[in-house]
């Protein structure tokens, strides 16, 4: 029967779950059992699940191979799998008008990828896939052919910089690490991608852990450490979850725990659950967080390279920095260093979402035009409506302006835009966000993030948030936007760790380049009808047909209307929650 | 509660544990932080309560009050944002009568949580209801799986 060299693999990243994978999964199982064909067949059929393939907004993905004819599907619905088992599977005759398009294709046209190479091909729960697709060869190499030296050198030559945000040279920090004369000494990896838009991490480790645990005993054995461990999210059950499968199961292989592959070099991983906050993305929290304290930083020097864990010399990476590794240990610095710019080398994954048609991961080669990824690669704005910024680097970085468009991304050239590459996150916004609220939002998260240690943080950006609700209800007074430029400035200048640090850059880059937003709040408008205080909703009349949609809709029981007649909005009532203007069909209901 | 605290204890002095995680084993089994469970641990481990007071405030994963049978989960990430979520929640603190600066209704019921991002920035704006992820969420969908909940309540009845 044709199905016998059938490979169905469903996407089963947390986008994939979300939108219904393990459902989908399940009906493929049941269909091809009541199809008859599983009894011959199910042995040969494989069912993978994999990882993150990158355009979560078009899942459930599903690839159906047969004899290496791949055809994927986009949108699947469990509700659909019959058909694709009937007609492609049984007849091979692929259910085209299902299939995805040029945009899925486009997508993947101009992106490179290193570390995202087996994310969304291999099964993350399966070692063997990772080892059959020349997984631990690097380990294998380095562990019995290298001295740490020369795997340092090989780093160093890549250029590979930290993927986390700072950038700084990874080579280095691993050679000061080295240098150390410490019995003990400990390798960190840092998952606890904390930054609202961004899930390069949590993608990357449910879709190749091996990877990040590859890189990360690479990397302890290069500094001469035999303790690691992984500082991840809660809020990140999957990723958790796969991870410690991984560490077993490489455990059981031999890649971790006494004399790895029959060296003298031992080493094991723990995993630690962060509890939820921010802040202990920064390395020094992180160590007080592991140490099972309040997640307080602590002012540097001395780094941790010299003084961190339990007081010894401590390397942390972020994930897609050890996942890059053993990439480039199998391929050469060479191969590495020839991507990239001359400053920023190899591939940098992003989140690419907000506003985005094909909106998803993606890694690109570091010194990429903004506009590609936007109109390339992305597809373009959501709805055809008009790009306004495209914000990168989370609530520490800023906003690119639609008019700056070929800004090439690598870490200088975003810096020197006023923001920064940061973790990855990419969000875009279009004419409909208003750049006061974006700011606001930023400032809202860092102020209840900041860990309250040091003053100027603690106290700035509490002001600042204070400043910004008053413009944006309307409340602003003269003077307002230099005092914003003023106190961040000083913020900036006197705070004790990165968060505060980079908590006013949101201000600084929306007041840079959309100073006249600013200006419209002093004077009561919202030109994107955001802020709530500065508008109101009614209904056109001769737009409404009284179909009750949007009385029905409404929580606050501020719309009242007979069938079939004109229906109202009371605004002393309206709590401006905007349910009547999502459920109207005929464009009703107005907002200004 | 003693019982569970004991075992507790006990896996924490076999794991290393700290006092992190002797509260994420504590929110596991009772679903928020006790004051009596932390003033039984406190005693027994000769640590100043105080000391798990201030970690637990710290974190965000940590509650200090019971919580609803059905817990809403709304993600507050920069993509959620953009695309809305501010709106929505406001619409379900209206529809679920939450006072200002209660997360938890009067009949506990309903808990209303925001997150940081749970990293599902493609299908934004997320909610999770009971574990069960909502990605595209409208007013009027969160709104009706909400009455849903409140309807399969009423005829339990």
């Amino acid at each position: 029967m044709k199905a016998n060299n059938t490979v169905i693999k469903v996407c089963m990243g947390t986008g994939g779950i979300a939108a219904g994978g393990s459902e989908v999964i399940d009906a493929f199982r049941t269909e091809l059992n009541t199809a008859g064909i599983a009894a011959t067949v199910e042995k040969n059929c494989l069912m993978h699940k994999v990882g993150c393939r990158g355009l979560c907004a078009k899942d459930v993905l599903v690839d159906v191979i047969i004899n290496k004819e791949k055809t994927t599907y986009q949108y699947i619905k469990p509700e659909m799998v019959s058909r694709i088992v009937k007609e492609h599977i049984i007849e091979n005759n692929p259910v085209i008008d299902w299939a995805v398009g040029d945009d899925y294709h486009n997508f993947h046209k101009k992106q490179l990828k290193v570390v995202l190479s087996d994310c969304g091909s291999i099964d993350p729960e399966d070692i063997d896939a990772y080892i059959n697709g020349k997984g631990y060869e690097a380990a294998r190499k380095v562990l019995t052919t290298l001295k740490p030296e020369e795997a340092i050198e090989e780093i160093k030559a890549s250029g590979l910089r930290g993927r986390g945000g700072a950038g700084f040279p990874t080579g280095v920090k691993w050679e000061v690490a080295r240098k150390q004369n410490s019995k003990q000494k400990y390798i960190i990896c840092n998952a606890d991608e904390g930054d609202p838009g961004a899930f390069m991490d949590r993608s990357v480790i449910e879709g190749n852990p091996h990877a990040v645990i590859e890189g990360m005993i690479i990397g302890a054995y290069a500094i001469g450490s035999d303790k690691g461990y992984v500082y991840i999210r809660a809020e990140y059950p999957l990723a958790v979850e796969r991870l410690r499968k991984a560490l077993s199961d490489a455990k059981t292989k031999g890649f971790l725990g006494k004399d790895i592959l029959g060296t003298k070099f031992s080493f094991d991983i723990k995993v630690k659950l962060g509890a939820g906050a921010f802040v202990c993305g920064e390395e020094t929290a992180l160590i007080a967080s592991i140490e099972g304290q309040r997640g307080m930083p602590r002012a540097k020097p001395p780094f941790p390279v010299y003084s961190g864990l339990w007081g010894q010399p401590t390397v942390i990476n972020n994930v897609e920095t050890f996942a890059n590794v053993p990439y480039i240990i199998r391929n050469g610095a060479k191969w590495f260093s020839s991507f990239g710019t001359e400053k920023s080398k190899g591939t940098k994954v992003f989140a690419l979402t907000g506003k985005i048609k094909n909106s998803g991961l993606i890694e690109v080669p570091m010194g990429i035009p903004l506009r590609e990824i936007i109109y390339d690669i992305g597809g373009g704005i959501e709805g055809g409506k008009l790009l306004k910024a495209v914000q990168t680097g989370g609530p520490s970085g800023g906003c690119i302006p639609a008019d700056m468009l070929d800004t090439p991304v690598d870490f200088e050239s975003l810096a020197k835009a006023g923001s920064i590459v940061g973790s990855g996150g990419m969000v875009v916004l279009d004419e409909d966000n208003c750049m006061v609220n974006m700011a606001q939002y930023f400032l809202q998260f860092t102020q209840m993030e900041s860990c309250g240690k040091c003053v100027p943080c603690r106290i700035g950006t509490k002001r600042l948030l204070e400043i910004l609700d008053r413009i944006t209800k309307g409340k602003g007074k003269e003077g307002d936007i230099e005092l914003l430029e003023k106190l961040s400035a000083d913020i900036k200048a006197a705070s004790l760790c990165g968060l505060g640090q980079t908590a006013p850059n949101p201000i600084l880059s929306t007041i840079k380049y959309f100073r006249n937003e600013y200006e419209a709040h002093l004077k009561g408008k919202c030109p994107a009808a955001v802020c709530k205080e500065l508008l109101t909703y009614y209904i056109l009349e001769e737009f409404c047909k009284g179909c009750g949609a949007c009385l029905r809709a409404c929580p606050s029981k501020a719309i009242t209307g007979e069938k079939k007649k004109l229906h109202k909005i009371d605004p002393a009532v309206c709590i401006k929650c905007g349910a009547c203007f999502d459920v109207c069909k005929f464009k009703a209901v107005k907002k200004e | 509660m003693e019982k569970t605290l004991e075992k507790i204890l006990k896996d924490t002095r076999e794991n290393e544990g700290n006092l992190i995680s002797i509260l994420q084993d504590i929110e596991n089994a009772f679903g928020y932080i006790p004051e009596n469970a932390v003033n039984w641990l406190a005693s027994k481990l000769d640590i100043n309560p105080s000391i798990f007071y201030g970690i637990a405030t710290f974190y965000a994963q940590f509650h200090l009050k019971p919580r609803g049978k059905n817990i809403i989960t709304a993600c507050c990430g920069t993509a959620c944002h953009v695309k809305g979520s501010d709106r929505l929640i406001n619409g379900l603190k209206q529809e679920l009568a939450l006072p200002e600066g209660e997360e938890t209704t009067k009949n506990m019921e309903f808990t209303l949580e925001k997150v940081n991002c749970i990293g599902a920035c493609s299908i934004a704006p997320v909610f999770i209801i009971n574990k069960k992820v909502h990605g595209k969420a409208s007013a009027d969908k969160l709104i009706k799986e909400i009455r849903s909940i409140k309807g399969s309540k009423n005829e339990g009845k």
